[in-house]
């Protein structure tokens, strides 16, 4: 931002905001890492954990959208400052989801936890988490920078993320198979999979957010796709 | 068949419609107070039944420009304007051009509602009274429903249609100062500022007017109220120091305007 506001009331609430959207940020990135980690080690206390700190990014949510609603009323933004509101109403949003499937991550590690991960499919799971988190942290990145050349580049690498969650998911087919009581545990890891899929898309999102929050335009074109699940079938495996 | 360029051909069909539909014309307008420059070379053109909406700071020059449409600055002294206006492709500065006659095809409401001291009814018949619009009582007391009922002020004062127009409210004299000037038959109605001195009540049921004269008349407003031309009006432009910023789609000027001191200014920025 380039200058301020005659009311000075006015970039309080608008600092608010982006200060309240960092530390969801901050907090879901943990969720997302926190959850994988009690995934890959069976730690029943730290899932327990990440569900709990779930009820701080909805709050945060709820609380990022009543302030949005009352500045709009009070300031009637307009032209950038309205475009800001409404990318922080979405990204919270946004955020609020990737807490949720942080959480959901979570909630499996209990089903999983006996059966004891093949140590290939946790690294599987371990990377694409990875890869999930450093996309989460870049948007993040950028949403404190607010350089809207970056999120284009977000949005490419998304594809690599698709990319990994169809390998992973071929992997869990040929488990299921080899052996029907790997059946249970991996169709967890499966969902476990598809979430954090899901993450690197709700990065996506912010991504394209940011980008018509800086320059008013929509990024042009479709967004890049990898994810070729939906068509691997069990003898394709 | 092509779907995208037959949307594109359909635009540029729209574009002419619009170009072709220019109710006044403004070309390199400048405006001097004596010594004093007030406007550089403006060019701006007021599209037929549409609301133009003039903004900027106070001594921005988008007063002066408004003036000029109807030759108001005539009336001041040491007040020269080069340039060319025109209403219908006619030059409104020619030789041949009757001011008055002027005035009556481009009426104009200001800030303060200015009622004169007389009745409602004769408020209104004032004007077709001196422009020989009207002659018959009958053609009088329509010209005067007419008028109250398209500035929305009919059903307010058919009762009291020889009271003082100054015993009116604020909002009222304002929507009467309109119907005074719809009553003439204008082309263009140019509106300084003119729910600066009203309530938000007022102001609503005056915004809500010129919505709907704009079926019928062209109609240029400047306004200090950000809010005020986004609502009422299509096309927004931008004044600052004298010169003409930026004209755009209303739309786009209050998402995402071209110009930064666009920008600055409705935003509420420290330029």
């Amino acid at each position: 931002m380039s200058s301020s506001h005659i009311m000075t009331a006015f970039d309080e609430e608008l600092k608010y905001l982006t200060r309240r959207i960092s530390e969801m940020g901050g907090l879901a990135e943990q969720m997302v890492a926190e959850s994988v980690r009690a995934l890959v080690h069976s730690d029943l206390a730290l899932a327990q954990k990440v569900i709990s700190d779930d009820v701080i990014l909805d709050d945060a949510e709820r609380e990022i959208g009543e302030k949005a609603i009352v500045t709009i009323a009070r300031r009637q933004p307009v032209a950038s400052d309205l475009r800001e509101i409404m990318g922080s109403i979405r990204i919270a949003s946004d955020l609020e989801r990737v807490g949720d499937l942080g959480k959901n991550n979570a909630k499996r590690v209990v089903a999983v936890a006996g059966s004891g991960i093949p140590r290939k499919l946790a690294r599987g799971l371990e990377h694409l988490a990875e890869l999930a988190l450093v996309q989460l942290k870049e948007v993040l990145d950028v949403y404190a920078s607010r350089s809207p050349e970056k999120a284009n580049s977000i949005r490419e690498r998304d594809e690599e993320i698709d990319a990994i969650y169809t390998s992973l998911f071929r992997e869990l087919l040929t488990y299921m198979m080899e052996d029907p009581r790997n059946i249970t545990p991996c169709t967890h890891l499966l969902f476990c999979a598809k979430n954090i899929e899901r993450i690197g898309d709700h990065a996506t999102n912010i991504a394209e957010t940011i980008y018509y929050m800086t320059t008013g335009a929509q990024l042009e074109g479709e967004r890049p796709k990898d994810d070729n699940t939906p068509s691997v079938g069990a003898t394709g495996a | 068949m092509n779907i995208m360029s037959e949307a594109a051909v359909e635009k540029a069909l729209e574009q002419k419609m619009s170009d072709a539909h220019f109710k006044m014309v403004g070309k390199d307008v400048s405006v001097y107070y004596g010594e004093k420059r007030a406007l550089f070379d403006v060019n701006l053109n007021v599209r037929k039944n549409t609301v133009t909406a003039l903004i900027g700071p106070s001594g921005c020059g988008k007063s002066t420009f408004l003036r000029t449409l109807n030759r108001m600055n005539d009336t001041i002294e040491g007040c020269r304007v080069t340039g060319s206006i025109t209403l219908d492709n006619a030059d409104v500065y020619d030789q041949s051009v009757d001011v008055v006659e002027l005035r009556a095809r481009v009426g104009m409401v200001f800030q303060k509602p200015n009622p004169f001291p007389k009745s409602i009814y004769e408020n209104i018949a004032y004007g077709p009274r001196i422009h020989g619009l009207a002659r018959s009582k009958a053609d009088f007391d329509e010209v005067v429903e007419n008028s109250l009922q398209k500035a929305g002020l009919f059903n307010e004062v058919k009762d009291r249609l020889h009271e003082p127009g100054t015993g009116l409210s604020g909002g009222q004299q304002q929507r009467l100062c309109i119907a005074r000037a719809i009553a003439v038959g204008p082309e263009v109605i140019l509106m300084d500022e003119p729910c600066s001195a009203l309530d938000p009540i007022a102001t609503a049921k005056v915004e809500e007017l010129i919505h709907e004269l704009r079926t019928n008349f062209t109609i240029v407003i400047v306004t200090h109220s950000m809010q005020q031309a986004a609502r009422v009006s299509q096309r927004t432009a931008m004044f600052h120091l004298g010169n003409l910023v930026e004209e755009n789609d209303t739309d786009k000027m209050f998402t995402n305007p071209d110009d930064q001191r666009t920008q600055d200014y409705i935003m509420g920025r420290f330029g």
